[in-house]
């Protein structure tokens, strides 16, 4: 997959040198008087983890939001493919931060699944051929023992490898991750980046993640976005974790004056 | 399903259901016995199972206020069949009520003020509108009395054949609608993000639920319907652990209840669907108490 990626000339002059890549131009949000998001502009090659980061209220939740086109926005959401063929709408997996849900609520993962995948009711016919599929599903996230526990009865970091499974039946084109805020723990959150990682190599997936974890965007982000109503910045997480512009965004002085004594920053 | 279909057969003629209760060996059950008893149990085995249906998404959805005020705009549909001089008020009940359904649901998307505000506007907004046309020109309000109490003994077999077909589009809708309503409930976005029309779908549901509360009404009372809807749903979901032993639980209980009660509305001499409330009731607390065994 890599050496050919390099050598697609189409892509090239499409201003991507990818297989295919996102281009988000243009993005605005305004609800009501306020402004959310501005100009933003990204392009997202397939095959990456761009991560996006920002304080509090910086619009990263609403930018997700307005790529699934849940809420009105301005601008356009482009798919390139490698011949240059326009996608009209990419096929897109979402992994919510969170369900919201009731955890009293009688719903196990195998009817969460079937509700997705089944066109008959999940409680009145379960297809032996569609379970088996579904775990299947599970297995590759390592969640394949969850499948008859309540979605309520389930811990943070299983609950986002369930949706995580979910969001890749059937694989997306585009696979938008919005990370929990709480809930889960340092275990939780490892085997979730790791997961998404092999998944980004074994899918050529675009991925696109909201993350708070500053440490695991060094760690396992290909590119960085610094949201904050607009892209502050964009590149590796080398440069856009060690910018100024980052320590400004999000107050960190002192890091940046340790920076500056030769310290490692965060 | 079976249910909903079998009164469907022959239009307004109920003889192969006495038959089957000739068979019982009870002394109500012989033939030419007790009549409006039959047809009364008939109606309440289709009409409660659908109703556990439905009100396990009511519940799963926190729609149980929702719910209530649609029962509150088919009342109005009635007192406006009645202006409009209809002798039979229940085409206008169910057209009102569906619009009144389809109301409530785009304006709870469109504002962002609280579901139970913009909920109890419109219900107190019906329930006004209704007895004020019903009283207007100084009309006595008593003849809709049999509305909010309802009286499931005198139901007839022809009413029983249209309670019939109505239910059975219902369950057949149902059948079609319920994995992405499941998913709506579950996560909005994430039903979003795979491309189902959230607002539709709630619409939709809506609708169904207006439908179903509507031409009931008069058989099990306003004032009770909504138990009819939430009490099974709530009672399974006590103690069920997915979405089949919800649904199972929910149908089991209301069929229950709803026998249970109209025999012992007919030795208390009480309101049939009154007494068949406080039996899902009782079921209810029952299941609370041992909720964590199920755990």
């Amino acid at each position: 997959m890599t050496e050919t990626r390099f050598h697609n000339h189409d892509a090239c002059r499409q201003g991507c040198c990818g297989l295919c890549c996102t281009k988000i131009e243009d993005f605005g949000v305004t609800i009501g008087s306020t402004v959310i998001l501005k100009n933003v502009n990204l392009h997202i090659h397939c095959g990456e983890l761009t991560a996006i980061i920002g304080p509090n209220g910086a619009g990263k939740s609403t930018l997700i939001k307005a790529l699934l086109g849940e809420i009105p926005h301005t601008g356009t959401l482009k798919f390139v493919q490698y011949d240059n063929g326009l996608l009209k709408a990419p096929v897109m997996g979402y992994v919510p931060q969170s369900l919201n849900l009731d955890t009293t609520s009688p719903t196990s993962v195998l009817d969460l699944f079937l509700a997705c995948r089944s066109k008959y009711p999940a409680w009145l016919i379960r297809r032996k051929r569609e379970v088996y599929k579904v775990k299947e599903q599970l297995d590759r996230v390592n969640a394949g023992h969850l499948l008859s526990r309540r979605l309520g009865a389930l811990s943070g970091g299983e609950l986002q490898r369930v949706l995580l499974a979910l969001a890749l039946d059937p694989v997306p084109e585009i696979l938008l991750l919005d990370e929990p805020v709480s809930g889960i723990d340092q275990n939780g959150l490892e085997l979730f980046y790791e997961t998404v990682s092999e998944l980004r190599n074994a899918y050529d997936l675009s991925i696109i993640l909201v993350s708070h974890d500053l440490d695991m965007v060094r760690r396992y982000a290909d590119r960085v976005v610094l949201l904050n109503k607009t892209v502050l910045m964009a590149g590796t997480p080398e440069e856009v974790l060690n910018s100024d512009v980052f320590f400004d965004t999000f107050s960190l002085r002192w890091q940046k004056e340790k920076r500056g004594k030769g310290g490692t920053a965060l | 399903m079976a249910e909903g279909e079998k009164g469907q057969g022959r239009y307004g003629t109920v003889n192969w259901w006495y038959k089957i209760l000739e068979a019982l060996p009870f002394e109500w059950a012989q033939e030419g016995q007790m009549i409006f008893m039959k047809n009364a149990l008939l109606a309440i085995i289709l009409l409660t199972p659908v109703f556990a249906l439905l009100g396990t998404m009511i519940v799963n959805n926190g729609m149980a206020f929702f719910s209530d005020a649609l029962g509150h705009g088919a009342f109005t549909g009635v007192a406006i069949g009645g202006l409009l001089g209809l002798a039979e008020p229940i085409g206008s009940a169910v057209a009102f009520s569906v619009i009144f359904a389809f109301l409530i649901t785009v304006i709870r998307h469109k504002s962002k003020m609280a579901g139970d505000t913009v909920i109890g506007v419109f219900s107190s907004s019906a329930i006004a509108l209704g007895i004020f046309l019903a009283t207007l020109g100084g009309k006595s309000f008593t003849k809709l009395n049999s509305y909010l109490v309802g009286d499931i003994l005198s139901i007839a077999p022809r009413e029983i054949g249209f309670l019939a077909i109505v239910l059975g589009i219902v369950l057949i809708f149902w059948f079609f609608v319920f994995n992405r309503l499941l998913l709506v409930s579950i996560n909005p976005s994430l039903a979003g993000s795979r491309g189902i029309n959230t607002f539709w779908y709630e619409v939709v549901f809506s609708c169904a639920v207006a439908v179903i509360v509507t031409v009931s009404m008069s058989w099990i009372g306003l004032l009770v319907i909504n138990s009819f809807l939430v009490l099974p749903a709530a009672a399974a979901r006590n103690i069920a652990r997915s979405q089949r032993q919800y649904h199972l639980l929910a149908v089991v209980f209301s069929l229950l209840s709803g026998v249970a009660g109209l025999i012992l509305s007919y030795s208390f001499e009480t309101a049939t669907g009154s007494t068949i409330v406080l039996i899902s009731s009782a079921i209810f607390f029952t299941t609370w108490f041992v909720r964590k065994r199920f755990a």
